[in-house]
């Protein structure tokens, strides 16, 4: 243990009334249990009260210091006129103050008007619910004479896990009276009030520690209120300035070889690190094993030299108790621990007895981000003191249930998890130690013939070792994993639902509203694949500025232009494939899938914009994933990437593969309906004509537009083209998103294309398709000058057109924000399709104009931001819920209203 | 404004023959239109033209040309979305309205011809008092329904009508034909009247949502089928899709926008994926009351289970909730579908914003879903997932069984799904298909029964089966239901022999310290 530690846990030593005291006062098992949690307060002092009755003269003549935890609920205790106010306003920050008389004024206009009172208090409540919900100190300034008034204080203090405590204002009634009279909204007040406050305060003195509250500072008459102090004190739990680095160590249950094993395979010698690492033991070290004694001896060594700590198992609890006489029975492998105690020394015995008395519930360490306890803890109880808190910690939560073996089911917590703290806990024991939403559980059940597993923090390295044997026989089989975990299981709606925002590293917070999230959680609901296989959806592209060039709406010139300006140098273009786009999940082999994705079956995923598969039949997605894999062998990428999966952003074709439904009953029937009608109209014109009557007009416009019509169909037509199986069907990469441990996303585009072609180029079954490209300079003529004539060749000769992306990829403009990932810049003629098929005549193109392309970049830029968060968590090894939030997002911010057409 | 159009062009003609007595030519009068002059007409989409190809005495033919202006069109929609940006729902320039004989043209026709609409003629009374022979030719009618419609809706008014497919793509004959025919009609009808047959028949065979139909189509609809509707034998269906147009466009306009523009996205129409409220089938009055006897089994089943607080998961178009809603043993009823519409029709049936309060406590409808565990689900009674597993991909099961018997875990599961064995009992529905459009599988009873007991066995419940609907001694009957309860688990303090310490020393008295030692 560390100085800090020490420290405390020494004061706490000379403050606190032991446990078997509490114990032994004849009180409820309620209080009883909230004494039995000693070690969670920073200090308990049930006797402050009566240590006041004969030190008070001294106390308030070198004034009293009134210890007060950081995080706590304080009630002052004091009649009408006692100085509650002006105390709270010496002692604490008004923030932190509540009292009944700001609450009376709020509901009825009038600090003193009592009929408000049930009101204000409800009032009052609710604000100081809300702060220690929070987790910020309150101090509550009302009268609280009444029993009743206080209970309700307690319970609240108890909801919230927090310390009450009670500082009391005992001064002479005349003095009450007197300052009372002196203020203009009291002056009618009553003496009888005060002389009730008076009495009743009085009446309360002796009770106010079987009442709940944790800590009681008494003080009495005016002087000793005016001198008084109070210091803030941190919770034993807060452990917050250590940094480590630590070794966690799971369950030992009296493995003392084991122990000794893992300890050395850390590196510690004989119980010290070289490297001044901490470790940290997670209880149950005793019961079913060889050796008990053997390791507590071990880690009560480490934790009194300060390199180690430990938190207690609900088997040192219990040992404990049987410790200290009470009635125990000795099973689960307790009769064995105290066999092998009955060899050792009376003083040993002792040590472990007050070891064990002085073990904290759990700790917060890290700066807050790592949290250590025996069984789990919910994010709710982190740094919380209280009899549930410990108990939660100890023993964890039960659905009520028990299972086949006629043990209690364990509350899957851990699926519910949602904090930003890693848990590490153990107590049930697994066969392999696995994250789950940030938490891991270490009880490898090396007791039980498993093994002896350690994690190290901030590394996140799982280091174990081999139990020697089975030293107990379990009850039921050790689990194949944690609770939870498979089965796409711990996505919960509260993830995804409602109005959120998502927190980026490259963008900030990224809102999503809430009829987005509706739209999104619909389709992702019905028709996405499993959101294990789909950690990212690809972002909106906005389309280059529009163009001024006679004839055209979007041309290259605005793109580069736009890039020069933002400061990007260099970009590539990209041809833009005349299909879908589509993202492929490309695991090495099903094992991989298992293991990363947690699928069992698929190899991967192959799906749209908005998550859908491509293929209705999975032998189709396996047989596309195959040849991809296929590829990525034979090019090396494996090896080289060091992974055995590949997220790829690529464009399916053809177009009419996936789009068929939008093409026949948009573009295919506008076709139709413009070949049925022309025929018809313009003879019956040419007639009209011929008869002399002028619509000559009408005529010529009519004849100009057929050939529109015609242009369309064309355009539309060189989307589509039959397949047959795979047959004709095309891949075209463009990007490796990312592989085991990395995002890929801010690889420069040169690196990124050489990767695909390699794949391309080994891919013997024709599925892979290049993207051609061609780089340019955005600052010389020369090189522009190249890039527009590139576009004006594949367009011209129907190509769909262009990206023109930074080549650096991930890329930050002047003012620090991230550039535009990519815009788009469409062919003329493909732009039929997207504007009608007249879209070209000058007035119409004049009136198109006018497009409003600000909220599209924004969202392009929003998407890509979550796209990017979405690979990053990917990449860190977070929780499938913090992938899938991010992807989420993506998806609902589709939904928002932008003129589809851009 | 014509010189600055996106210039479409929808074409209809009107020809009549005549003698020399009576003129064809007196066409222009009856249309109060002069056959040797072309006319334009401005109307809220475009330019009616109006001309005469031919003008004798023998036969005369008005053409009416309207030219639609699209750009205007799309951006009549604009300030609806933020930024400026047309509204997703009403924009498309790759639009088929300036060609297709739509409801633009029937706007136009009223337009244009109103005072021939209503039989007025100064000139020639007489005439327009008298049937004339007529040859009316619609060369593209968008005609939801096919020839077969368009026979049905014109026939019956005493025209001949020749009806012909327009292919969709000549290049592509595998996407067979479009949804556009070529109409003729012929026959002796008063010109008012036929013009009156195009007015409400276009649109209705159109059955499209692209314009708004203001509040006072019914009135104009009466005006318009004064003397041949209510008699029409397809009286039911004119109606309906005349005036349903109108609802259609609001819901979407109010609800389903933030789908159109997702399924936009992945290059689709929102009909694809905003199928959950089947419009078309009205499950009430469906001739074969198997909705009605499903609603009963599982009304009986939860009865049986004593179930008070009850969750309809999948709830649809809460025909089951306001079922539930009659019998005030269920204390709380909660619909929950992911499908937003589904869940404003549902408010819409249970009449939820004029219910009572006491009565409106007892009911709420909130958007969820299967695919995700969710806190607000655990606690009741029961749970009925009618006909719902059938509607997801089976890889995304496993996800809704968790939600259900893992996470929500109440008391009492009833899953009812399609037995496809009984398929070949349904006349109608061809070997090999589903009942319903999104089914994404069906199962045998063997099947079913399989994934019942597996899932059963996973999570702690029973599992038995009832049937519901006529149980066919071959095939069973034609909707399976399982009935999920969750074991009896022992009381919390169930004594056994690995009793746990009675230590009264207990950390809290809610704790479940006592019985969780025993696994540690």
């Amino acid at each position: 243990m560390t100085d800090e530690t020490g420290t405390a846990a020494r004061d706490g030593a000379a403050h606190d009334v032991p446990a078997e005291n509490a114990a032994t006062h004849d009180v409820p098992a309620e209080d009883a249990a909230a004494h039995d949690t000693s070690a969670e307060d920073a200090h308990v002092t049930p006797a402050e009260g009566a240590a006041a009755n004969g030190t008070a003269a001294q106390d308030a003549a070198a004034g009293r210091v009134l210890p007060v935890t950081d995080l706590s609920l304080v009630v002052l205790i004091g009649a009408s006129g006692s100085g509650k106010s002006t105390f709270a306003r010496r002692h604490f920050k008004p923030t932190e103050v509540i009292s009944s008389d700001f609450c009376r004024g709020l509901v009825a206009d009038d600090e003193n008007d009592q009929s408000a009172s049930g009101d204000a208090f409800d009032v009052l409540h609710y604000i100081a619910g809300k702060r220690l919900a929070a987790g910020r100190r309150t101090v509550v300034d009302a009268t609280s004479v009444q029993q009743d008034s206080r209970r309700q204080l307690i319970e609240l203090a108890r909801k919230h896990d927090v310390l009450p405590i009670a500082i009391v204002l005992d001064v002479p009634e005349e003095v009450c009276a007197r300052r009372n009279a002196a203020r203009a909204d009291r002056a009618g007040m009553p003496r009888r009030v005060i002389q009730r406050h008076t009495r009743e305060l009085r009446r309360s003195l002796r009770h106010l520690e079987r009442e709940g509250f944790r800590k009681v500072h008494v003080l009495r008459g005016v002087a000793e209120v005016e001198n008084a102090r109070t210091s803030t004190e941190k919770r034993f739990n807060d452990l917050r300035h250590l940094t480590g680095p630590f070794d966690i160590v799971g369950d030992v249950h009296g493995c003392s070889a084991e122990l000794e094993a893992l300890l050395g395979r850390l590196g510690y010698v004989d119980g010290v690190h070289p490297e001044g690492r901490t470790a940290v033991f997670v209880g149950d070290l005793v019961d079913r094993g060889p050796d008990s004694p053997g390791v507590l001896r071990r880690v009560m060594s480490m934790v009194e030299a300060g390199t180690a700590l430990c938190v207690p198992g609900n088997h040192e609890n219990k040992y404990g108790r049987h410790l200290k006489g009470r009635r125990v029975q000795l099973t689960h492998g307790l009769a064995e621990t105290v066999a092998q105690m009955e060899g050792e020394s009376e003083e040993f015995r002792q040590r472990v007895r007050t070891f064990i008395d002085g073990l904290v519930s759990h700790y917060v360490l890290d700066g807050g981000r790592l949290v250590v306890c025996h069984a789990g803890l919910p994010e709710k109880y982190h740094g919380r003191t209280s009899g549930r808190v410990r108990s939660h910690a100890l023993y964890g939560e039960t659905t009520g249930e028990t299972d086949e073996f006629g043990l209690p089911v364990r509350y899957p917590w851990a699926e519910d998890y949602r904090g930003r703290a890693a848990v590490v806990y153990g107590h049930t024991p697994v066969l392999q130690a696995t994250w789950l939403n940030n938490t891991i559980c270490l009880d490898t059940g090396a007791v039980f013939g498993g093994k002896l597993t350690a994690l190290r923090w901030p590394e996140r390295e799982l280091v174990d070792v081999p139990a020697e044997r089975v030293w107990y026989e379990p009850v039921r089989p050790l689990r194949t994993e944690a609770p939870g975990g498979h089965d796409g299981r711990p996505l919960d709606l509260a993830d995804v639902h409602g109005r959120r925002t998502v927190e980026t590293r490259h963008a900030g917070r990224v809102a999503v509203r809430e009829e987005n999230a509706a739209a999104a959680l619909e389709v992702m609901s019905r028709f996405a694949v499993d959101p294990r296989l789909m950690p990212y959806l690809p972002p909106t592209m906005a389309p280059t500025p529009t163009s001024r060039v006679e004839g055209y709406l979007e041309h290259p010139a605005e793109a580069f232009a736009q890039y020069a300006e933002d400061g990007v140098e260099r970009v590539v273009c990209e041809e833009k494939h005349m299909g879908s786009r589509a993202v492929a999940l490309v695991c090495r082999d099903a094992a991989a899938a298992r293991d990363r994705f947690g699928v069992d079956g698929p190899t991967g995923s192959l799906y749209t914009r908005t998550g859908r598969p491509f293929f209705d039949d999975a032998a189709v997605t396996e047989e596309v994933l195959g040849r991809v894999r296929d590829a990525a062998g034979a090019a090396g990428l494996w090896e080289e990437l060091a992974t055995d999966w590949l997220l790829l952003d690529a464009e399916l074709m053809p177009w009419s593969l996936k789009a068929s439904g939008l093409l026949r009953t948009q573009y295919a029937a506008v076709g139709a309906a413009a070949g049925a009608v022309l025929p018809g109209a313009l003879a019956a014109l040419d007639a009209a004509a011929a008869r002399g009557v002028d619509v000559d007009g009408l005529l010529s416009r009519q004849r100009g537009r057929a050939a529109d019509a015609a242009a369309f169909t064309d355009a539309y037509r060189r989307y589509c083209w039959p397949t047959d199986g795979l047959e004709g069907v095309r891949l075209a990469p463009f990007q490796i998103l990312a592989a085991q441990g990395r995002s890929l996303a801010a690889l420069p585009h040169d690196e990124q294309l050489a990767l695909i072609d390699r794949m391309v180029e080994h891919d013997g079954s024709g599925l892979l398709q290049t993207t051609r490209r061609l780089f340019v300079e955005t600052g010389d003529p020369e090189s522009v000058r190249a890039g527009t004539d590139w576009w004006l060749e594949m367009t011209g000769r129907g190509g769909e057109g262009m990206v023109v992306k930074p080549a650096g990829a991930v890329v930050r403009g002047p003012q620090g924000r991230l550039v535009q990932p990519g815009v788009k810049c469409r062919g003329r003629e493909y732009l039929r399709i997207v504007y009608g098929p007249e879209y070209t005549r000058p007035e119409n193109l004049e009136r198109l104009r006018h497009r409003f392309l600000n909220h599209k970049r924004s969202l392009a830029v929003r998407e890509y931001a979550l796209g990017l968060e979405a690979l990053d968590r990917l990449a860190d090894g977070e929780p499938l819920w913090r992938v899938h939030e991010a992807v989420f997002g993506v998806l609902a911010l589709e939904s928002e209203p932008v003129d589809p057409r851009l | 404004m014509v010189d600055a159009a996106i210039l479409g062009r929808v074409f209809l003609t009107i020809s009549t023959t005549g003698t020399p007595e009576r003129p064809a030519t007196d066409l222009g009068f009856l249309l109060h239109k002069h056959p040797d002059r072309a006319q334009a007409f401005s109307t809220s989409h475009g330019t009616a033209h109006v001309f005469y190809p031919e003008a004798g005495a023998e036969r005369c033919t008005a053409a009416l040309l309207l030219e639609v202006d699209t750009v205007a069109l799309v951006r009549r929609g604009k300030g609806r979305g933020r930024g400026g940006a047309p509204d997703a729902a009403l924009a498309q320039y790759v639009n088929d309205r300036p060609y297709a004989a739509s409801s633009l043209l029937a706007v136009a026709l009223s337009n244009v011809f109103s005072s021939a609409m209503k039989g007025q003629c100064a000139a020639r009374p007489e005439r327009a008092e008298q049937p004339l022979p007529l040859r009316i030719e619609v060369p593209a009618l968008p005609a939801r329904g096919g020839p077969e419609l368009v026979r049905r809706l014109f026939e019956p008014l005493g025209w001949t009508a020749d009806v012909q497919e327009v292919a969709l793509d000549a290049e592509f004959p595998e996407w067979g034909a479009s949804r556009y025919v070529g109409l003729v009609l012929e026959g002796e009808r008063r010109l008012a009247e036929a013009l009156r047959h195009l007015y409400v028949l276009l649109p209705v065979l159109d059955d499209a949502k692209h314009y708004w139909v203001s509040s006072d189509e019914v009135d104009k609809l009466l005006r318009a089928g004064d003397g041949w509707l209510p008699g029409h034998p397809e009286q039911k269906l004119i109606t309906s899709r005349y005036l349903s147009r109108r609802w259609s466009l609001t819901r979407r306009a109010m609800e389903r926008l933030e789908l159109v523009r997702l399924a936009e996205a992945d290059d689709s129409t929102v009909e694809e994926i905003d199928n959950a409220v089947d419009e078309r089938t009205d499950t009430e009055e469906s001739p074969v009351p198997l909705a009605v006897r499903r609603r009963e089994a599982i009304v009986a089943a939860l009865r049986e289970a004593g179930a008070g607080r009850v969750l309809d998961l999948g709830c649809g178009q809460g025909q089951l909730v306001q079922e539930l809603l009659k019998d005030r043993r269920f204390t709380e009823v909660v619909g929950v579908d992911v499908s937003m519409r589904a869940l404003t029709v549902a408010a819409r049936r249970l009449r939820l914003e004029r219910m009572g309060e006491r009565q409106s406590s007892r009911v709420r409808l909130f958007q969820g879903s299967l695919a995700y565990t969710d806190s607000r689900l655990k606690g009741y009674d029961a749970a009925v997932l009618s006909e719902v597993v059938e509607h997801l991909d089976p890889p995304r099961l496993p996800a809704l069984e968790y939600a259900v018997f893992g996470s929500a875990r109440p008391r009492t599961v009833l899953v009812t799904t399609p037995n496809v064995e009984y398929n070949v009992r349904w006349e109608s529905l061809p070997a090999g298909h589903v009942r319903h459009g999104d089914h994404r599988f069906e199962w045998t009873r063997e099947e079913f029964r399989a994934w019942a007991a597996a899932v059963a066995g996973r999570h702690g419940y029973g599992v038995r089966f009832v049937p519901v609907g006529p149980d066919d001694p071959e095939v069973g009957p034609p909707t399976q239901m399982a009935v999920f309860t969750l074991d009896a688990a022992p009381g919390p303090t169930a004594p056994g022999p690995d009793t746990p310490d009675p230590d009264p020393n207990t950390p809290h008295p809610d704790a479940p310290a006592a019985k969780e030692e025993k696994a540690a």
